[in-house]
């Protein structure tokens, strides 16, 4: 026997269709129907979800003709004279969303590797389940308890000091500055944090559990401190899916309504770039206004919103999968 | 100190600080859990009796009233609408994960499914109302049902593909070695290692659908009365718990938090079972 | 989501058996001015006859899109149709219910009820022409309450609805430079304010804000308790608001020959409120279904008669016994099945 039929068919990887065919045929019917049937999902959900875009672009048609790309950059919303800009819920969704970020991620981070490494391990699965109950509680409720409770306590011991200390620094102090009421950007912003802390903290556990035990012991048995071994081996063999539970939480944040419009105040103004100032988001406007819409531009006009936070979504996205390209790319490179 | 023992002691105290800021990070988040959840405990005790399961929602400063028809209208369009949505999207990250590593289909889908990741849930209440409300001339549960699945399947693909990807390969190998066809590769064993997270992604994915008011607005619309038929305005939690939390009326605010906490509460219980049922047995 | 899923849906299915079998069902969408009502009226009509009307508070402009697209028996608006869009869209309308809008503010030690506010000073505040509580226009109509020298917080209403259709409305009849710069409507271009959502959203600011000031309906500041401003109305006097002064301002105005196109703002009466409003009930004019045309009708003429305390017992003011008659006979001229009958609700 030569080394050649040694070798299974199997092994040799062809990816001409042919090949595929039969190694699809190899498994039996079962396999085909398999494959064709998640195939068909796929293809089902990429449908229904293009349909979505597809009606949003149908529906916001009037103003996209009518503005352009004026559309974006001016802040002028007026519906009775039929006039639409959208920067000013533009300029909310992105800040609001950065302030959720920035709070969110370091603490889910930190919640995940207490969660995996820390916790006593009776007592992981009750914490996990109290982590996750904050997902569960519904959007009204954050934005109600942000309203009535939350915001009287958040410009007392949160705005006030802010604005005292770091208000008064030069070109940093811009940002904190005016009268801390304690609704607007900056609270929103905190709230839409608490609200996508789960998701992500709960993602990252998950993905930190799934790391191969040898990898972690293989440091360890360098004399790694626990932190170095998360940093450095747990962090970058995981990093697809926390940057997945990231965008989880990111899309949350960007999409969420009902917490963010009881805090955010709702003005269409934007003559300062204090984050104390109140806003507005995309999805705050669409929910406040839509029912009430006259039917022609003011609906178009929401339409185009809504579209406007799929692109945001869509260039966040596009500029993840750089990030993650460019991380994998330097794997294997530093030695 | 020789260099040795500094650097280790250096090494040690930014483990120390790490493991201990982990530590805040965790108290962090409880203490908003612990907080919101008081409040609301708080506002919804004086609603919380056996009335609230077996009476329906009352009228306005009504002596009695409970929530009944908009929890069992609720209950009836989430099942449906994760019974819907989580095959579709095991299966589709099923694909993502394990089939489509290189072809456009999945390129394309897995970018667009992240888009909708953060659709706002009140475009998908439109978009159904476009297509299924608007043409049969009627909101209905089943519309309901629709919307709360397309909020589900982003949730599920994302996670189920995740969670796949991360299972070594090494696992995969072992089961082709033994001569087991791809799908049962999938099924039996990938699958059922990433069980756990999968299970995490349906979860969020429910929690996230039972307390969503939007995409039900313009598509089940709610029901005063009780109401099982599908094909009219179905009676639910989320729609109602808006309607009464923002009125004046005592009696209505105080159900509004009391079916908040029932959202919550539900949601809990639901996470627990489906965790107990699907643990892990190592053997 | 709850635990034992099949032991519920069996009872419930049981339960469901039970109730369908006399239960008919109308369904109406839009305006949340009129909904807690709607929702009293149906409560008790249910009770009486069994039929079962479902009434959800939408908003007007969503309530009108479904008439139009016929998913409901019948739409509720707080804007009333002009008589062109009516006939262009096939559609009859006619009032159901009167209610308030009040100025609500925030001025700790102040009384509700004592502050007088002209439409055009109010109109200024909105504007941000006036921006403190001891301003001389102010203080020039309220010489013996002392007003701090606090900044006025303006909060208006985030999500568009006929309640800031009402109140933009009167402050356009009664304000020049309001009605140029920023008109009418159920969302419009506010210059100043914080907006909330829903009445208590705006009602929760102004709690919040020290030295704030709103507008929510009547029914909403009585039920919590919120001080309340009067506002001078077409005759120059100050009235306090209650169901008199809305009914009031109901019977000066000209509703048939309209088409009932009338918004009660700002209606000439020494003893009507100003800030009133009405919500219309709108209707295909050629019913497909005409039973579930008999029903709505049936419903609505119950309400009119054995409905008035209930109205009156939410703070909402019942239509005058006139108007009542002229709106039946509306129904008996203009609502029509496809064969060209009036419809038979009696």
């Amino acid at each position: 026997m030569d080394g050649a039929s040694i070798v299974p068919v199997q092994a040799r990887p062809k990816r001409d269709a042919a090949a595929h065919a039969r190694s699809l045929h190899r498994g039996g019917w079962g396999d085909t129907l398999f494959f064709n049937l998640t195939r068909a999902s796929a293809l089902l959900v990429l449908v229904m979800l293009a349909g979505i875009i597809v009606s949003l672009v149908i529906g916001s048609w009037p103003t996209i003709q009518k503005f352009g790309f004026h559309f974006l950059y001016s802040a002028n919303w007026d519906p009775p004279a039929d006039q639409f800009g959208a920067l000013v819920p533009i300029y909310g969704t992105l800040v609001t969303s950065a302030i959720a970020l920035v709070v969110a991620v370091p603490v889910s981070f930190g919640i995940a590797l207490f969660l995996t490494e820390l916790s006593p391990t009776w007592l992981r699965r009750p914490l996990g389940i109290a982590i996750e109950l904050l997902a569960a509680i519904p959007s009204i409720v954050y934005g109600m308890w942000g309203l009535l409770v939350f915001s009287p306590i958040f410009a007392r011991w949160l705005e006030t000091p802010l604005a005292a200390s770091i208000g008064k620094l030069p070109v940093v102090g811009r940002l904190f500055s005016g009268p801390p009421i304690g609704i607007g950007l900056l609270c929103a912003g905190f709230i839409l944090a608490i609200m996508i802390i789960p998701f992500i903290a709960a993602v990252m556990r998950d993905v930190f559990e799934v790391t191969p035990p040898m990898l972690k012991e293989s440091v360890y048995g360098l004399g790694g401190t626990t932190w170095e071994v998360v940093w450095r081996v747990v962090l970058p063999y995981t990093k697809a899916g926390v940057v997945g539970g990231v965008m989880l939480g990111l899309g949350r944040a960007l999409g969420e309504t009902m917490a963010v419009t009881f805090v955010i105040g709702n003005t269409n103004l934007l003559d300062n770039v204090s984050l104390f100032s109140p806003g507005n988001s995309i999805t705050s406007a669409l929910a406040n206004e839509f029912a009430e819409a006259s039917p022609g531009l003011h609906t178009s006009a929401l339409i185009e919103l809504g579209l406007v936070l799929f692109v945001i979504t869509f260039l966040v996205l596009a500029a993840s999968k750089l990030l993650l390209m460019r991380l994998q790319a330097n794997e294997g490179t530093r030695s | 100190m020789t260099t040795r023992e500094s650097l280790y002691a250096r090494r040690k105290f930014v483990n120390n600080l790490a493991l201990s800021l982990s530590l805040a990070a965790m108290l962090f988040g409880l203490i908003w859990l612990i907080w919101i959840l008081f409040t609301t405990l708080s506002l919804g005790i004086g609603g919380l009796s056996y009335t609230l399961f077996t009476q329906m929602t009352p009228a306005p400063n009504a002596d009695s009233g409970g929530l009944a028809n908009a929890i069992a209208g609720s209950a009836i369009m989430v099942s449906l609408a994760t019974l819907l949505g989580t095959p579709l999207g095991v299966l589709a990250g099923i694909y993502l994960a394990e089939y489509g590593q290189k072809d456009w289909l999945s390129a394309v889908t897995r970018f667009i499914n992240d888009i909708l990741l953060s659709a706002p849930s009140i475009v998908i209440g439109l978009f159904v109302y476009a297509i299924w409300v608007a043409p049969m001339k009627s909101f209905s549960g089943t519309a309901g049902v629709i919307a709360l699945a397309l909020l589900v399947v982003p949730v599920v693909v994302r996670t189920t593909e995740n969670m796949l990807r991360l299972i070594p390969n090494s696992l995969r190998e072992a089961a082709f070695a033994l001569g087991t066809p791809k799908w049962h590769v999938i099924m039996a064993i990938t699958l059922k290692a990433a069980r756990a997270g999968v299970m995490t992604g349906v979860l969020l994915a429910v929690a996230r659908i039972s307390g969503e008011t939007a995409p039900l607005l313009f598509t089940a619309l709610s029901n005063q009365f009780w109401s099982l038929d599908l094909n009219r305005p179905t009676a639910n939690l989320p729609v109602t718990i808006f309607k009464f939390a923002m009125s004046p009326f005592g009696n209505w605010q105080q159900l509004a938090w009391a079916g908040v906490f029932l959202i919550t509460a539900g949601v809990l219980a639901l996470n627990i079972l489906a965790r107990w049922l699907f643990s892990k047995k190592n053997g | 989501m709850r635990v034992n899923i099949p032991g519920t849906c069996l009872g419930a299915i049981v339960v469901a058996l039970a109730m369908q079998a006399n239960a008919a069902e109308l369904t109406g969408a839009g305006s949340s001015f009129v909904a807690p009502v709607v929702a009293k009226w149906a409560d008790a009509y249910s009770k009486a006859t069994g039929t079962q009307v479902n009434y959800q508070s939408i908003g007007s402009s969503a309530g009108l899109k479904q008439i139009e697209a016929k998913t409901v028996d019948f739409g509720a608006s707080d804007a009333p149709l002009k008589p062109e869009e009516l006939d262009a869209k096939g559609l009859v309308q006619f009032p159901v219910i009167v209610g308030g809008i009040v100025p609500v503010f925030n001025l700790p030690g102040i009384q509700s009820g004592t502050v007088h506010l002209t439409g055009q000073v109010l109109g200024d505040i909105y504007l941000g022409k006036i921006t403190k509580w001891n301003d001389p226009a102010i203080t020039h109509l309220n010489p013996t309450i002392k007003l701090p020298d606090t900044a006025i917080a303006v909060v208006r209403r985030a999500d568009g609805s006929g309640t800031t259709f009402n109140f933009t409305d009167y402050l356009a009849k009664v304000n020049p430079e309001w009605k140029s710069k920023v008109g009418s409507g159920t969302s419009v271009n506010w210059p100043v304010g914080n907006g909330g959502k829903g009445n208590e959203g705006v009602s929760l600011f102004v709690q919040r804000l020290p030295g704030a000031i709103g507008y929510v309906e009547y029914a909403y500041a009585k039920q919590s308790k919120m001080p309340y401003a009067l506002v001078q109305n077409a005759s120059g006097a100050y009235v306090q608001p209650d169901e008199a002064t809305f009914q009031a301002a109901a019977a000066g105005a000209e509703w048939v020959k309209n088409r009932y196109y009338v918004v009660i703002t700002d209606q000439p009466g020494k003893n009507a409120w100003p800030i009133a409003a009405s919500t219309f009930v709108v209707m295909q004019k050629v019913q497909d279904k005409p039973t579930q045309a008999a029903g709505v009708l049936k419903f609505f003429a119950w309400a009119f008669n054995d409905g008035q305390k209930l109205a009156a017992g939410l703070d909402y003011v019942p239509l005058p016994p006139n108007l009542v008659k002229s709106i039946e006979a509306t129904w008996a001229h203009e609502i029509k099945d496809t064969s060209g009958k009036a419809i038979a609700y009696k």
